[in-house]
């Protein structure tokens, strides 16, 4: 009994020792991580901080001197003869297009993605692996080769457009080319993989026994899908939703191709600060500033989602 | 105790798959469940129970034959449309509702007004004493309460009927126990055909009207508790329920439906007689444990052998006796009324006598 009786305290405190090297351990094994995140990220985005209150140079770059010129014409611009200021229309277009695509895409997303998750939730557990298998095939390839590949489709001579020759549907080819509707469908075929996983992921979990029990206590299918699945997929609704919105907000390859120089969307129009604008602050401002719109909508989104969820449960 | 028809099945056969490897879940099976009824579906796993309990609920449709809910044929219909709730064994509670919104959920597909989904509601928690816990999420409650949760939204609706799918099966010994009681408790209640599905033969046995026994997906015997526990027809029936031991005998003469019978033994019984065994017919014989009495060897026992092994259980004692020439074992229990009584030691010849009331002919 009486050297069993320090065993305990020695037991706990190699414990707290080994926890503490533990705990220790992680933080070395997210070390990299962390060290890119800084450099990276973090790094970067301070750069662009500060280049936005900084003076354009004449050919590109900037000039170390504060200035606020670059906020000023994010929304406002200067007539160059009569120095009169008035609101620059033409970002205020190009902030409200990008927002408004994103939106759409992300709706349409929603509206595609939704019964093609739970259709794959459904399926038997083989199946299943294809065909989530066959939903990652289209991010076997580069980006900018599937968007020409859209174009391929829809342009003037392409497929959509002789087959509605052919069939004498319409007399002369449909302009789809070059439209914020082109713009979305694009976006719509890049990013809806990433709205159909999540919602597969959190559809996979739903024990179909409640679906049943729906139908058992008079729900319709519509009354189903709305009291029961919609509920509990929704954390899969709101990743997926979030996953499709954001980087719909900043495309850049998809407006530039499918929209030409007509339907720029904000991604093209910081590319065009950098390139031919020769105004890298202004860049750099219009960069914070989509920063700051994908924050709002985010935290406008979750706080409605989860509002909505107070009520239901 | 109304005769009105609840549910009648019809001929009904459901074949799950298709081609070789087609499973025939049900086989033909026709049955009809009176109103106010507590009648029990009972059989091991694979029998076919739980597919008549979900074609009747509407999850599955049959292949051929018809359900029939109050007279009216509903076997196509889906499950919304039918006036039937089902509690199921894994309870399928919404997570992401209270014990309340729960309960209301039928109430308010059926498009109830509020006030009456309301006050319904109150009394569903009362009638199965969960009061106090309305406003829990179901995952915040233990196994117990989630089960009456279950059941009082399958019984908030007013169901025809109420499907109640092995829903004791996930409860501790002393849980089910209590939960036997109160089934039957809100079966006289609420006075609902209550359709229970389940493998435990004492479940059954406790709080069943009727019981049907099922293998193979077919209904053996339909019945009441003390029909199929004293008077099984069929082998699978008798060992099933209950402990039994079976008898091989010979029918030596019958006149009419009066028989005579020879045991292994030699001696000779009367015995009432079905009509399809004729003379020369070998028939087995069931007979409990508890309906044999030890007696001395000699000419008033129908058997004759020797104790093979004796277990005390506190309150009874089970002889195992070695019956003379054929060696078979029978298995004899004995209360113990006045106490284990130590006449018989292992190896003691000794006489069995059976009534013959309590000799069962089985029909295969």
């Amino acid at each position: 009994m009486a050297d069993a009786k320090p065993a305990p305290n020695f037991a706990a405190r190699a414990a707290a020792a080994a926890d503490r090297r533990d705990t220790r351990g992680r933080w070395l094994l997210s070390a990299p991580a962390l060290l890119i995140l800084l450099f990276a990220a973090i790094g970067p985005l301070i750069i662009v901080v500060i280049y936005s209150f900084l003076k354009k140079g004449g050919y590109g770059g900037v000039e170390w001197e504060f200035s606020t010129d670059a906020w000023t014409s994010v929304v406002f611009q200067k007539d160059i003869f009569t120095d009169e200021i008035t609101i620059a229309d033409a970002h205020l277009l190009i902030f409200w297009r990008s927002v408004k695509l994103s939106f759409l895409t992300t709706v349409m997303a929603l509206a595609f993605g939704f019964p093609t998750a739970y259709f794959i939730a459904t399926r038997n557990e083989k199946s299943r692996d294809l065909w989530l298998f066959l939903i990652t095939i289209p991010f076997w390839t580069n980006l900018l080769i599937r968007t020409f590949a859209v174009m391929e489709v829809i342009r003037n001579e392409g497929i959509v457009n002789s087959i509605l020759l052919g069939l004498g549907l319409v007399d002369a080819p449909v302009q789809i080319m070059f439209t914020d509707f082109a713009v979305m469908m694009g976006l719509l075929y890049v990013y809806l993989p990433l709205m159909v996983l999540p919602l597969y992921a959190s559809m996979e979990r739903i024990d179909f026994r409640l679906v049943e029990a729906g139908y058992d206590l008079y729900a319709t299918r519509w009354h189903v899908l709305r009291r029961v699945i919609f509920p509990l997929v929704k954390p899969g609704v709101i990743a997926g939703s979030i996953l499709v919105f954001i980087p719909s907000l900043g495309a850049y390859v998809t407006p530039r191709v499918l929209g030409g120089g007509r339907n720029l969307m904000l991604g093209n129009l910081i590319e065009m600060q950098f390139g031919q604008g020769r105004n890298w602050p202004l860049g750099a401002a219009l960069s914070i500033t989509l920063m700051a719109i994908v924050m709002v909508a985010l935290l406008f989104y979750v706080k409605n989602a989860s509002k909505t969820g107070a009520r239901h449960g | 105790m109304s005769a009105a028809v609840a549910v009648e099945a019809k001929d009904v056969s459901k074949i799950f798959g298709a081609g070789p490897g087609e499973v025939r879940a049900l086989d033909n099976v026709s049955v009809t469940i009176r109103q106010n009824e507590f009648f029990t579906l009972l059989g091991p796993s694979g029998c076919g129970k739980t597919t008549l309990l979900r074609l009747i609920a509407g999850f599955e449709m049959p292949t051929e034959g018809s359900i029939l809910l109050e007279g009216e044929e509903v076997a196509h219909l889906p499950p919304f449309k039918r006036h039937v709730n089902t509690v199921f064994q894994s309870y399928a509670l919404f997570p992401h509702m209270t014990v309340a919104q729960n309960i209301a959920f039928g109430l308010e597909m059926l498009g109830k007004p509020k006030a009456e989904v309301q006050s319904t509601v109150n009394a569903m928690l009362k009638l199965v004493r969960m009061e106090e816990l309305n406003g829990r999420r179901t995952s915040q409650i233990s196994g117990g309460q989630q089960q009456r949760v279950a059941l009082a939204r399958a019984l908030a609706p007013r169901p025809k009927v109420l499907l109640l799918d092995e829903p004791l099966s996930a409860l501790d010994l002393k849980l089910r126990k209590e939960m036997q009681i109160e089934l039957k408790r809100m079966q006289l209640e609420t006075g609902i055909t209550f359709i229970f599905v389940t493998h435990d033969q004492e479940e059954a046995l406790t709080m069943s009207d009727r019981i049907a026994v099922m293998s193979k997906g077919k209904i053996l015997q339909i019945g009441s508790p003390t029909d199929i526990y004293e008077h099984p027809t069929v082998r699978f029936v008798a060992d099933f329920i209950g402990e039994t031991n079976f008898i091989e005998a010979e029918v030596m003469q019958r006149i009419a439906t009066d028989g005579q019978i020879k045991l292994p033994s030699g001696v000779v019984i009367s015995h009432p007689l079905s009509e399809n065994v004729g003379v020369g017919a070998k028939v087995t014989l069931a007979v409990r444990p508890e309906r044999i009495d030890l007696v001395r060897p000699g000419t008033e026992a129908h058997l004759g052998g020797t104790v093979q092994n004796i277990v005390y259980f506190g309150t009874d004692t089970t002889f195992h006796v070695a019956l003379d020439g054929s060696g078979q074992e029978v298995t004899v229990r004995v209360q113990n009324r006045r106490g284990h009584q130590e006449v018989l030691k292992v190896g003691d010849a000794v006489g069995l006598r059976i009534a013959p009331e309590a000799m069962q002919i089985l029909k295969d």
